[in-house]
């Protein structure tokens, strides 16, 4: 089965195996069924994974950066285990809802916020063609679930029933309308070199080797990741933006007054959309799933197609090649990520705290302009190099070239399908 | 309308029904629960329910841009700006909603001819004439591709020729891409620069382009551009701020 992912969907491949066993609606649904169950397990694996990890990693740094050791107790030399302890610690508290609070909207919050983070992951491709939901605007739709976070936040500091919570949200709000332009702006750089909004497209183009990533596209990509990089830490709320939780001034900022299990909610939000920022920074710019040096990618590539056949369902067969590709690939991805958000762990206990006037005036009175003359200059380079390399202007040169190369494997057949479709409707509806 | 009711009676059925039924209900609930309930906070969550509910609607119509423009513009903005304006401005009584008789019943009653508009619009469309002319009537685009899906797969374990069976599978490809995106994007960008799918496609070559929607769009940006500007200049502090202090937010 060569389609254009190069593997068979689980969905399909549950419906083989089931076939001779019932009838065909059936199947459908089981196998239907099945796969979306297999495919959010492993979504919400990766989910509720990265941030454990990453809580041991920042409680780890703190130490070190702090002069300390850190967790060394709970699980071996380490603390491997530090997170687990803390989570079995939270879920064991009593979940509790202030006399004030707006009960309905305070118990929800939480859920609200923990959904937009894990619905971020669907879209975010870790390997060529492993993805939750093959979006073709992927890039807009991420952005678009990246901003839904917020809202979980705002109503958690409102339904609070707490001043110090109200503040927390006030200023969450302020910075997040704010700092949503400039990321927006930022993000839309690579994609205009890329000529996609498809994220496997944009990955799939920044292959062979470092030169072809994004951030060395241009000079301005190049400053484009650092502003996108800047705007992304004040996204997620991390410090030195943090002022929804601001510890010196406002108790706790926006969850104050939350406790246990629906606490760590908003933890494992906050940490699952540091990868997820930091995800889309490493797709936009850092070359996706590749590791940079042209002989592992091309071994990887040459192992692409590679099937066997499978042992238990007869005909069938397993693009084995390509599954380890993918795998390896996935891994790449998952460190670039997770280096990206040591970075932010990093900044996070080396700086101090901003004000919020001047976390307001770092967006628009800095931010929101660099990245409006980032994105000028990117849309003007390629003409300008391609005016003095071959004396005619070529929209986005070499890009374009291989943009055409992506898109006619990808979708053009469908595309010449789909409007020869709808050509047909309309020239019935004259007729 | 007949036509339309007779479809509704016969159902959507499949998995594909099953969630359109779940979010139609959704949105449905989320609607109603917005005008029945009088705090505007809990009206902002319920208005996340039904929004996102219509968005998962869109999603399942293969509809992808149109459904992440949903959340982007209606969920993460404008119920974040609706409840960062009342954390603003509310103070005790104006967070809970308390409509008079009149309101009640003047809302109703534009309510009511809206509904009527709407009823007429949808039953004055030949909707059969429109099914019938989209392949397999009635479906969303999501069930018609999965059956064609298994149909070719069919197609390729009964094919007698190898020519038949790669053509199968060719287009057995182009189905399963189909089904894992959305494919609005291109046909939006291109109907931008005035080539429309549905006009300019197997046209004589010399037939003039269609209209496109880039000047429209632009006028409308820098219109929302002034008014930004407009909005920002009316409601700047009048006081003069003395620089370095910060201002308690």
């Amino acid at each position: 089965m060569n389609g254009p992912l190069a593997v068979m969907t689980l969905e399909n491949f549950l419906a083989e195996c089931l076939k001779s066993r019932a009838d065909s609606v059936t199947v459908g649904l089981i196998a239907f069924l099945s796969a979306a169950l297999i495919h959010a397990a492993l979504l919400l694996g990766l989910f509720g994974g990265l941030p454990v990890f990453y809580i041991w990693l920042e409680r780890k740094v703190a130490g070190r950066i702090q002069d300390r050791l850190g967790p060394t107790r709970v699980g071996g030399k380490f603390g491997w285990l530090q997170t687990i302890a803390d989570g079995i610690k939270l879920i064991q508290k009593e979940d509790l809802v202030p006399k004030d609070a707006d009960s309905l909207v305070f118990r929800m919050a939480p859920y609200l916020a923990g959904i937009a983070s894990f619905a971020a992951f669907m879209v975010l491709p870790v390997s060529d063609g492993w993805m939750g939901v093959a979006a073709e605007c992927g890039a807009f739709l991420i952005l678009a679930l990246m901003s839904l976070e917020v809202l979980g936040i705002i109503l958690a500091g409102y339904s609070s029933g707490s001043k110090w919570a109200l503040f927390g949200a006030m200023r969450e709000a302020a910075q997040m309308v704010s700092y949503e332009i400039p990321m927006a702006i930022c993000a839309l750089i690579p994609l205009l070199i890329a000529g996609s909004l498809n994220l496997q497209v944009v990955g799939k183009m920044q292959s062979g080797g470092l030169w072809n990533w994004f951030i060395f596209h241009d000079p301005f990509a190049f400053l484009a990741f650092f502003c996108y990089f800047t705007v992304a830490t004040a996204s997620v709320k991390r410090a030195p933006f943090d002022l929804a939780e601001a510890e010196s001034e406002l108790v706790a900022g926006f969850h104050t007054e939350y406790s246990g299990f629906r606490w760590s909610i908003f933890f494992l939000a906050e940490y699952a959309s540091m990868f997820a920022v930091s995800g889309i920074a490493v797709l936009l710019f850092l070359g996706g799933w590749e590791t940079g040096f042209v002989v592992p990618e091309s071994i990887a590539g040459s192992l692409r197609g590679w099937e066997i056949n499978l042992p238990f369902v007869p005909g069938q067969k397993f693009g084995l090649g390509t599954y380890i590709a993918n795998l390896v690939g996935a891994h790449v991805f998952v460190i670039k990520a997770s280096l990206l958000v040591t970075l932010q762990i990093w900044v996070r206990w080396t700086l101090p705290r901003l004000r919020i006037d001047q976390v307001m005036t770092t967006c628009l009175k800095y931010l929101v302009p660099i990245s409006c003359f980032l994105f000028l200059g990117a849309v003007l380079w390629p003409l300008i190099l391609a005016s003095t390399e071959s004396g005619r202007p070529v929209l986005f040169g070499p890009a374009a070239k291989s943009v055409a190369s992506v898109q006619s494997t990808l979708s053009a057949p469908s595309v010449g399908n789909d409007s020869s479709t709808i050509a047909q409707g309309g020239s019935e509806v004259v007729r | 309308m007949t036509y339309l009711l007779e479809q509704a009676a016969n159902g959507v059925g499949g998995t594909d029904g099953l969630l359109f039924w779940t979010f139609a209900i959704l949105s449905c609930v989320g609607a109603i629960a917005v005008v029945a309930t009088q705090n505007v906070v809990r009206m902002a969550f319920w208005l996340v329910v039904s929004l996102g509910s219509v968005a998962a609607l869109f999603f399942l119509l293969h509809a992808d841009f149109l459904g992440a423009a949903q959340l982007l513009i209606y969920v993460g903005g404008t119920v974040v700006l609706l409840v960062f304006g009342v954390m603003l401005t509310a103070s005790g009584h104006t967070i809970k909603v308390q409509t008079s008789p009149a309101e009640t019943l003047l809302g109703s009653g534009v309510g009511l001819i809206l509904l009527c508009v709407l009823i007429f619009s949808v039953g004055s469309v030949d909707w059969k004439d429109i099914a019938q002319r989209i392949p397999a009537a009635g479906d969303s685009p999501a069930v018609v591709d999965a059956r064609e899906d298994v149909r070719l797969s069919e197609a390729i374990a009964s094919a007698a020729t190898p020519e038949a069976k790669s053509q199968a599978e060719q287009a057995q490809a182009e189905v399963q891409a189909r089904r894992q995106s959305g494919r609005t994007i291109r046909q939006l960008g291109l109907s931008f620069f005035g080539l429309r799918p549905d006009r300019n496609l197997n046209q004589p070559a010399n037939q003039p382009l269609a209209t496109g929607y880039l000047l429209p769009f632009e006028i409308i940006s820098i219109h929302l551009l002034v008014v930004l500007i407009g909005a920002a200049y009316l409601a700047r502090a009048k006081r003069r701020v003395t620089p370095g202090s910060g201002t308690d937010l």
